[in-house]
């Protein structure tokens, strides 16, 4: 009885999918692969929808690492049309595995050259964001001590015991961070930058969560100064539960102490659907589409005819200058950067 | 059928990820075990993993053990709810069980505040999170309802002359045990210990986000060079090394157990229970009451508390913050504010979780209780020899390696799975069949041959025997085991996270992505959907109960 059960119900999960109207393979059907930490309003996708007859899937495949390893492991028949998500930490592992066609595309003129990595426009910049120090401005304000300016402010006594990082290893802001030391310190400066932070009674945890939640002083914990987004301050007074007029954060954006994380869009190699995918990528990079990322995603538009809306004008930090590394090299020197980081902090 | 199972949704994508991994290293397959064998920092985290894993199951075991022994030999009021409560953690994703813990044991937690206020200290004494504690802990906390459900049901059904009859012969209390109680125990003590230890020796995110950048396991390291540094064969290596150690305990824990089940006259509770009614006995119950208490309601009861309070910032001319009560996480969770295309409103994702929980349950007795069986009564020794250990495998797989190789294994025709939604519950099924096969496996072997016989004497078809003897012989043990595959499904993350259409999130899914994101309604209303989860799970428990298959009669 159970296994004739079974059976059926294993027939059904095999044949079932493939009889969903939603799965029906319609040309007019594009599979847009992304990470978890996508989001966008129904409002735009339905505008493309419309304008294009046209149906949008999102499949969501982990963070951004997870996200690409599977895209890469399954190129040989791609589970999508369109990647939306790769940043400049990764940029180098996607295109050395060959997973993008290149495109032109004709909005890449209202983009600043800063944010084109790929010469060959195989990927495609769409949003950026800058990963730097925030400080708690209370926790300043009352104990009467300035709020840091440089990042080398954090290595003084006045500042021991107040900063939380993320290890470079197991968190992407962790990683942003432990590149920016390289950029600003040099790859023979940062090790020793490190150690002195060390000494200077820095806790390291492993995920941003356990940094911003459990550690942070705006959040109950002890460290008034956790390495996250400039794009956190603004999320606080979005994301407050009573209404309040400005944030409880801020941000430390001078004197290249942030890391801008750049993310990339690109058509799979392999995809059926070329058009209709050069005309998702179009409007992502148009002006209706990146107007609507800062308030979904809380990062900020690559196009520079974009307006910013007004909460994240008035609130969120970009970084003048920030700390370069070059992307190559970080897909090349990740791995004895990380070992040697770890050697420095942990050990 | 179970086999046909695994084949195709366990080692099919298993060995095509594995395959993939070794053809990156080239034409050497032992470049990367040299690699890890010669490397001080891979030796150095399979010792760990060894390491913490035996601790964290001892541990397990002396706080299980004691509370197991309370709930199968007495009955009490809130016996049911105290059972249900300690299976909570098992459904909780590891942020979560980290800010529960936060909030009592934290910086700012509740004890570290009554500390620092009684003895008026300046800085908090208790540091919990980052430490080889916190580890211990949070194993304790997740595992010790699979000690307490599998020995305890077990326990509750052996019968107590066995030892009043040898205290009539002159033995005392601790020569009884250890002569008499234990060894009819160890048949689901040695299930529970293995369950547990393979458990611990995979642990991911208690590792990573409690015990902090010092600790790593192997399964972290799989996550590491996966992710991180995209270096496949050697994660590939490394999930092959625990692949085998996992086969080993199996093999171990299969000699144990062959060597000790005996049949056993199982008895009904009516007859092996009974109420609190010595001063010693109350005494004890009250002591592991209390424990248990600490252990896992207060936890869960901070993390309760945590969803209905709003800490408002410090202002200007403030120096304190200020605390409200509110409900404004729950309404704010059914609000889609941002007109977002991936918002689901909680009654949806509550739907979508059962749905999956309920598919799982089916599935995974389906094909455990056949297995089960095969390995209990089976005449062939050989088959369930080998067959024995294939099935725990799944639950020392790498999630990140299978999930994976369910990427390139069910991407093609005629099973081209990979972004149906029906993969996620046959991701659960797998992690929920060993759980489903321990919990019968020990209870089918104690069912003495004599009575099916005695049955089909007397004129009992087969079908009669199966209905009137077997099932209310299992009964009990088919209720843990679809408690085991319901709570699992309801928590699982690692393989709901890996090919998920946004359309339909598990609410460990929503938590996470409401986590992940700053501000302070972001985090409240993690904690509210926390909430609503471990509400949930309870009232699931508490309806599986309810199911009584049949219940044990005289024989």
């Amino acid at each position: 009885m159970f296994n004739r059960l079974l059976f059926l119900f294993l027939m059904l999960s095999i044949t079932l999918p493939a009889c969903r109207p939603v799965d029906r393979e319609s040309t007019r059907q594009l599979k847009v692969i992304t990470h978890d930490s996508f989001a966008i309003s129904e409002e735009v996708i339905t505008q493309f929808e419309e304008q294009y007859g046209a149906e949008v899937q999102f499949i969501k495949a982990g963070d951004t690492g997870t996200a690409l390893n599977k895209v890469i492991l399954s190129k040989e028949s791609p589970f999508g049309d369109v990647f939306y998500g790769v940043d400049n930490t990764f940029l180098s592992r996607a295109l050395a595995e060959g997973i993008y066609e290149p495109y032109d595309s004709p909005l890449l003129s209202a983009i600043p050259e800063e944010f084109k990595l790929d010469a060959q426009n195989r990927a495609l910049p769409v949003d950026f964001g800058d990963v730097c120090p925030n400080y708690d401005k209370a926790f300043f304000r009352t104990a009467g001590i300035k709020p840091p300016e440089s990042l080398e402010d954090l290595l003084t006594p006045e500042y021991r015991g107040l900063l939380v990082v993320q290890n470079p290893a197991t968190s992407s802001p962790g990683l942003a961070f432990m590149l920016t030391t390289i950029g600003r310190f040099g790859e023979d400066g940062y090790l020793d930058y490190w150690q002195r932070l060390v000494e200077n009674d820095m806790l390291v945890v492993n995920d941003w969560e356990s940094a911003y939640y459990n550690e942070f002083s705006v959040h109950g914990g002890t460290y008034p100064i956790v390495i996250s987004y400039g794009s956190s301050p603004p999320a606080e007074v979005i994301f407050s539960d009573v209404e309040i007029a400005e944030p409880p954060s801020s941000v430390l954006v001078e004197d290249e102490s942030c890391f801008r994380q750049i993310e990339f869009i690109g058509i799979l190699q392999g995809s059926h659907k070329r058009d209709l995918a050069e005309n998702f990528i179009d409007y992502v990079l148009s002006p209706t589409f990146q107007e609507a990322m800062p308030m979904q995603m809380f990062v900020f538009p690559v196009n520079q005819e974009t307006q910013l809306p007004e909460q994240f004008a008035k609130f969120a930090s970009i970084a003048d200058s920030t700390a370069k590394v070059d992307p190559e090299a970080i897909a090349e020197k990740r791995e004895i950067w990380l070992q040697d980081w770890t050697e420095t902090v942990l050990r | 059928m179970p086999l046909l199972f695994l084949l195709l949704f366990y080692f099919f994508p298993l060995i095509s990820i594995l395959r993939e991994s070794f053809a990156r290293a080239g034409t050497d397959f032992t470049a990367p075990f040299r690699t890890i064998f010669n490397s001080s920092g891979f030796r150095k985290v399979l010792g760990f993993t060894f390491y913490q894993a035996t601790l964290s199951t001892l541990l397990t075991l002396c706080i299980g053990l004691p509370a197991a022994y309370l709930v199968a030999r007495y009955r009490f009021r809130g016996k049911k709810l105290l059972m249900s409560l300690t299976a909570i953690p098992f459904v909780l994703p590891t942020v979560v069980v980290a800010a529960a813990f936060n909030a009592l044991l934290g910086p700012s937690g509740w004890i570290n505040y009554a500390l620092m206020t009684i003895f008026d200290l300046s800085s908090p004494p208790i540091r919990v999170i980052n430490s080889m504690g916190a580890i211990l802990l949070a194993h304790i906390f997740y595992n010790t309802t699979i000690v307490l459900r599998m020995v305890g049901d077990y326990w509750s059904h052996i019968d107590p002359r066995v030892s009043q009859a040898a205290y009539t012969l002159g033995a005392n209390k601790w020569q009884t045990l250890r002569e008499v109680v234990l060894p009819l125990l160890t048949p689901s003590i040695s299930a529970a210990a293995l369950l547990v230890f393979i458990f611990n020796f995979t642990s991911f995110g208690v590792i990573l986000i409690l015990g902090g950048p010092r600790f790593a396991t192997i399964e972290v390291e799989i996550y590491n060079q996966t992710i991180g540094l995209f270096n496949l064969p050697i994660a590939a290596t490394l999930s092959v090394i625990q692949l085998l150690c996992t086969l080993g305990f199996t093999i171990l824990y299969t000699q144990i157990s062959r060597r000790v089940t005996r049949p056993l006259n199982l008895r009904p509770v009516k007859y092996t229970q009974k109420h609190l009614t010595t001063w010693k006995s109350r005494i004890f119950a009250g002591l592991i009451v209390t424990f248990l208490s600490i252990l896992f309601i207060a936890p869960i009861f901070a993390l309760a508390v945590r969803s209905f309070i709003s800490f408002t910032p410090i202002r200007q001319g403030r120096t304190s913050s200020e605390i409200t009560v509110t409900t404004a996480y729950y309404r704010e969770l059914a609000i889609n504010r941002r007109d977002s295309l991936f918002f689901v409103p909680p009654i949806n994702a509550i739907s979508v979780s059962l749905g999956y929980a309920a598919i799982t349950v089916l599935l995974a007795i389906a094909l455990g209780l056949p297995a089960a069986w095969y390995l209990a009564r089976g005449t062939n020794r050989t088959i369930s020899n080998i067959l024995d250990p294939l099935i725990m495998l799944p639950l020392g797989t790498s999630a990140v390696t299978l999930g994976l190789g369910f990427i390139i294994a069910l991407g093609k025709p005629p099973l081209n799975l990979r972004a149906s939604p029906l993969l996620i519950p046959l991701a659960h099924t797998l992690v929920a069949f060993p759980f489903v096969v321990r919990s019968l496996v020990p209870s089918i072997q104690s069912i003495k041959p004599r009575i099916r016989q005695a049955a089909v004497v007397l004129g009992a078809s087969p079908l009669d025997v199966f209905r009137r003897v077997d099932l209310p012989l299992v009964g009990r043990a088919l209720i843990v085991a679809a408690t085991f595959a319901f709570t699992i499904s309801m928590g699982e993350f690692g393989a709901t996270a890996l090919i998920a259409r946004p359309e339909y999130p598990t609410l460990p899914l929503m938590i996470y992505r409401l986590i992940s994101q700053p501000g302070s309604l972001n985090y409240g209303q993690a904690m509210a959907l926390s909430t609503i989860l471990m509400l949930i799970t309870t009232l699931g428990m508490l309806t599986i109960e309810r199911f009584r298959i049949a219940e044990i009669g005289e024989f």
